[in-house]
């Protein structure tokens, strides 16, 4: 039993021991100079990420509260891999920040919620896990603390979390009176589709959708990416969405499954509201931040599509897009984030005349951009087309010619950035900026990872075989 | 012999010139790079040549198949016929005539194009070639859309990076507008995709699987349009070809070059190797909408160019009016008329580049490409002004150049429907040669021929050596077409003969 516990629990139990560690390293910090701090944390991370790889069982604990498969377990590899390549690419504006310990304590945590929820076989686990991943995540949004927008990002981010909260306990409480129990497995069996169990399932619905930010629980999104410092703008758009997604998508395959014909033309509406009031904004931003903000709000819009698949090849594109939209998002956010650190610039205008200045950081955003607009020999194009074959593989072609469609506007906006880089020229350039090395790595990865991956078809078949159980 | 070095070589070569250093050392490794493309597209030549000598009748020859995903069944299928030949040699000529042109690009003398950036513009000219060879020789439509819209990204930022006039604007333009192209393909290939069946539930994406299914016609009515639309763009197809103009004569001279002479052949091959060739009886049902659209765009292309003033415009307008007679071909749906649009794909993609390059070397020394402002040029630049004579005779279709036998082979091919409606299309389209040939001869006439129009013209410089190569290198294609047509009609009439049995069974099975 014990064994059973150690082993299934591997990467929760590594976690809380690195918690654990950095506690007991911030009574002495200040002995430490901040910059061996950071190598030695992200020494941890990597070693956190590595042992991912190994002595992987599969099973259940505390009766069905809590599930580990393989797959699960490549889900917590990817938000591992995401968090490091974070924590590598903030590396500059922590080096200048007292706080660091608590940034990490506080995102490791969020990470432990991530995986807990994950892991759930049960409402009650899942909650659980969702608030451990959320609280911890409004006090990393305030981190810029001498920045009044710092703190407003901070407090919309709880509010609207603590709202959407409240419609996620109000359709478990329903949920559960409804069939009389939490775990997945009894609600799977008692649904019947009744109005009661609809309304439940419409509230938990809507619980998901604000965390996804999906069109029209978005509103949040856009103020408090704007506000948070980069590092937790790109760890709320990546590693938050894809945990709430890993754990979004098997529920709706399974545990709702009986209810597959009400939440697709759920899915169906939402994701068209998605796409298309995404885009509609993003073509209007100026300042990158809230760009890429409303550009990932509209690629839930797509995985929306995929989900609506509803089979083996549509959870295994969610996943395949996620693992792709991770590296992009976080290149994109990367060299946002460094300029952002050394020179406080974000907005497009501040962008014209990048490439005579510094080719590469421009090629590694160039890069990122078009794997986020689909275009290949990037891996975006194969996220994007698995997304939208597996959407269509119930052959509903509106809603695919739709996203198509919507594909092209994505690209003007995309494209919109790269013709400042590229193409405009600026009387106050971005001055050369020095890549320092950990930043400099992170975009390497990101970049190389856009570039492998869907050349590399095996991926594509080891998430599709992994995805078995829809 | 493998396909896939024709994909490899200017990816390689592509990258080599960025780790170059020094413009000399780029444009060099560049050269060389199109060269061992010309000449593997010549040895492919001779092999299939010698394939088919030996009695191979196999529809594809050289093919490979490697599974890429498998549980989609995708896979990296490549294979040519003679069709997928002639394109890959058209294009291993327009890009060595592309690299040679933009040899002096960052020569202080005669700046071309922005200085300094030398090494990205010939990188991003290969990659486009990759997309056009990988499109080419694909025989897996996943790995066909892969490779059109890896084409389209080079040509934005070419056009925006070192085009001239309202060059932002434009490279927006073509870019989103070749986007909502391929997006209609994408919508059309997946429902394709769906609609096959290969016995055991799953389906498929090969080229070749699909040709021998039997598609419902429902679905091929209903996915044909976004097909053939969707390629249409590409091949500037009636109403959509609004990207070609502005695109055409903001680009810088190589980019054009590339754009009419490659990137919108893209779209004619992709209309009769997908859209006809997978769906013939959608092909029959849609003939007259696709050859009322194509007539309207000749005729509509040759009276816009007669109102243009600018020497790019004029090319750029008239290839719209030319690439009406490949959809055109395509819709009469005859073995001739087919072979006709594969000749006049080759022939436009030939001459436009030329004209282009022509174009390119009168505006770099004159400094203007407005027709009333040039003058009396054959005096000063003999050899560039012959060249552009032979262009613009190659337009208007003069016997002895390519532009000749590929249109007449598209009328006669077309006047075999003994349809009313087909024939008055024909004969609209024949008459829409004369205006071709005023506007032609208006523009050599006023700027190559009569007196001269300032003094500064006088003491130009002719051609430059690699100017001069690249001009011989495409009125070489030119000639051995116009003079000896019988090469290319035995090269492209198995294939065209392939899809149209495809369509005639097609047409009995109803």
């Amino acid at each position: 039993m014990a064994n059973d516990i150690l082993a299934l629990l591997k990467q929760e139990l590594l976690l809380s021991v690195i918690i654990i560690v950095l506690l007991i390293i911030k009574i002495g910090a200040d002995e430490w100079k901040s910059s061996n701090l950071l190598n030695f944390i992200n020494l941890l991370l990597l070693i956190n990420l590595l042992a991912g790889f190994v002595l992987n069982v599969e099973g259940s604990l505390f009766n069905g509260m809590f599930n580990t498969n393989r797959l699960i377990v490549l889900e917590k590899n990817i938000l591992n891999l995401a968090t490091l390549l974070i924590s590598l690419q903030s590396f500059n504006w922590l080096k200048e920040h007292k706080h660091v310990i608590e940034f990490y304590a506080l995102m490791l945590s969020t990470l432990l919620g991530m995986f807990f929820m994950i892991s759930s076989g049960n409402l009650l686990m899942f909650y659980l896990g969702l608030e451990l991943s959320t609280i911890p995540l409004a006090a990393m949004a305030n981190f810029d603390l001498a920045k009044r927008r710092s703190s407003e990002a901070a407090f919309k981010f709880i509010i609207s979390s603590a709202f959407s909260s409240g419609l996620l306990l109000f359709g478990i409480s329903l949920m559960y009176g409804a069939t009389g129990s939490l775990d997945f497995e009894i609600i799977r069996q008692q649904l019947n589709g009744s109005s009661i169990q609809l309304f439940a399932f419409i509230l938990l619905l809507s619980g998901f959708a604000f965390k996804i930010s999906v069109v029209p629980f978005h509103l949040w999104t856009a103020d408090v990416y704007e506000g948070s410092p980069v590092a937790v703008t790109s760890y709320l758009s990546v590693v938050s969405k894809a945990a709430i997604f890993f754990v979004f998508v098997p529920v709706l395959y399974t545990v709702f499954k009986s209810l597959a014909d009400s939440w697709y033309w759920m899915l169906f509406l939402l994701s068209i509201l998605t796409m298309v009031v995404g885009n509609l904004f993003a073509i209007r931003q100026n300042n990158l931040k809230r760009l890429l903000a409303f550009s990932s709000i509209s690629q839930v819009g797509f995985i929306l599509v995929g989900i609506s698949g509803n089979s083996q090849a549509g959870s295994a594109s969610v996943i395949y897009f996620l693992i792709i939209y991770t590296l992009s998002n976080l290149a994109a956010f990367g060299v946002v984030s460094f300029i952002s650190s050394l020179t406080g610039k974000e907005s497009i205008d501040d962008y014209k005349g990048l490439y005579k200045t510094n080719p590469l950081l421009s090629w590694v955003l160039a890069i990122a951009l078009f794997s986020l607009a689909g275009i290949p020999p990037t891996a975006g194009f194969f996220g994007k087309f698995f997304l939208l074959m597996a959407g269509a593989s119930r052959g509903n072609y509106e809603l695919i010619v739709i996203a198509a469609v919507n594909m092209v506007v994505a690209l003007y906006y995309y494209l919109r950035v790269i013709k400042a880089i590229f193409m405009e020229s600026n009387e106050h350039p971005i001055e050369k900026l020095k890549i320092s090395p950990l930043p400099g790595l992170a975009m390497l990865l990101c970049v190389a990872g856009i570039i492998i991956t869907g050349f590399i078809g095996w991926i594509y078949d080891y998430i599709f075989s992994l995805s078995t159980r829809f | 012999m493998n396909l896939t070095l024709l994909v490899l070589v200017p990816l390689v070569t592509a990258f080599a010139a960025i780790l170059c250093k020094g413009i000399k050392q780029v444009r060099v490794v560049s050269l060389l790079g199109a060269l061992v493309q010309l000449a593997l597209g010549i040895t492919l030549l001779i092999f299939y040549w010698k394939e088919r000598g030996a009695g191979n009748t196999a529809t594809m020859l050289f093919e490979s198949n490697y599974s890429w995903f498998k549980p989609l069944n995708i896979n990296y299928h490549v294979g040519v016929d003679g069709i997928s030949i002639a394109m890959i040699l058209l294009t291993s000529f327009v890009v060595v005539a592309g690299i040679l042109v933009s040899w002096l690009i960052e020569s202080p003398v005669r700046p071309v194009i922005r200085a300094g950036m030398g090494k990205e513009f010939f990188f991003l000219l290969l990659f486009l070639s990759v997309g056009a060879y990988g499109f080419f020789i694909s025989l897996d439509l996943f790995t066909l859309f892969f490779f059109l819209e890896v084409s389209v990204i080079p040509k934005f930022l070419l056009i925006g990076i070192w085009g001239s006039g309202k060059k932002e604007y434009s490279a927006m333009k073509l870019a989103l507008m070749l986007m909502a192209g391929s997006a209609f393909v994408l919508v059309g290939l997946l429902g394709l995709y769906f609609n096959t069946d290969t016995g055991n539930g799953s389906h498929t994406f090969d080229l070749v699987v699909i040709s021998q299914m039997h598609i419902s016609v429902d679905v091929q009515n209903l996915f044909f349009p976004f097909l053939f639309v969707g390629f249409g763009i590409f091949s500037a197809l009636f109403p959509f070809h609004t990207w070609v103009p502005d695109g055409h004569s903001s680009a810088p001279t190589a980019a054009s070059m590339f754009l009419a002479g490659i990137s919108m052949k893209l779209g004619g091959y992709g209309c009769l190797r997908v859209a006809t060739f997978l769906m013939p009886a959608a092909a029959v049902t849609y003939a007259w909408i696709i050859i009322l659209l194509a007539t309207i765009a000749i005729i509509y292309g040759a009276f816009a160019t007669l109102m243009q003033k600018d020497l790019k415009y004029i090319n750029a307008y008239s290839s719209i009016s030319h690439c009406g007679f490949v959809l055109l071909g395509i819709g009469m749906l005859t073995q001739t008329a087919i072979t006709g649009a594969i000749m006049q794909m080759v022939s436009h993609g030939l001459m436009t580049a030329l004209f282009f390059a022509a174009i390119g070397m009168i505006y770099s020394r004159t400094h203007t490409r407005m027709v009333e402002q040039l003058g009396g040029l054959l005096k000063a630049m003999p050899f560039i002004s012959t060249v552009f004579v032979v262009a613009g005779l190659c337009s208007l279709g003069l016997p002895g150049t390519s532009g000749f036998v590929a249109e007449m082979t598209v009328f006669i091919g077309s006047w075999q429907n003994t349809n009313t409606f087909y024939r008055i299309a024909t004969i609209v389209a024949c008459a829409s040669i004369l205006v071709t040939t005023v506007y032609i001869l208006r523009a050599v006439g006023q700027a190559i021929m009569g007196p001269i129009n300032s003094a500064r013209y006088n003491n130009l410089a002719d051609g430059t050596w690699n100017e001069k190569l690249a001009a011989s290198v495409l009125i070489i294609g030119i000639m051995a077409i116009g003079v000896a047509p019988f090469w290319l009609h035995s090269l492209l009439a198995p294939g065209a003969k392939t899809i149209i049995e495809h369509v005639e069974r097609s047409i009995a099975i109803q």
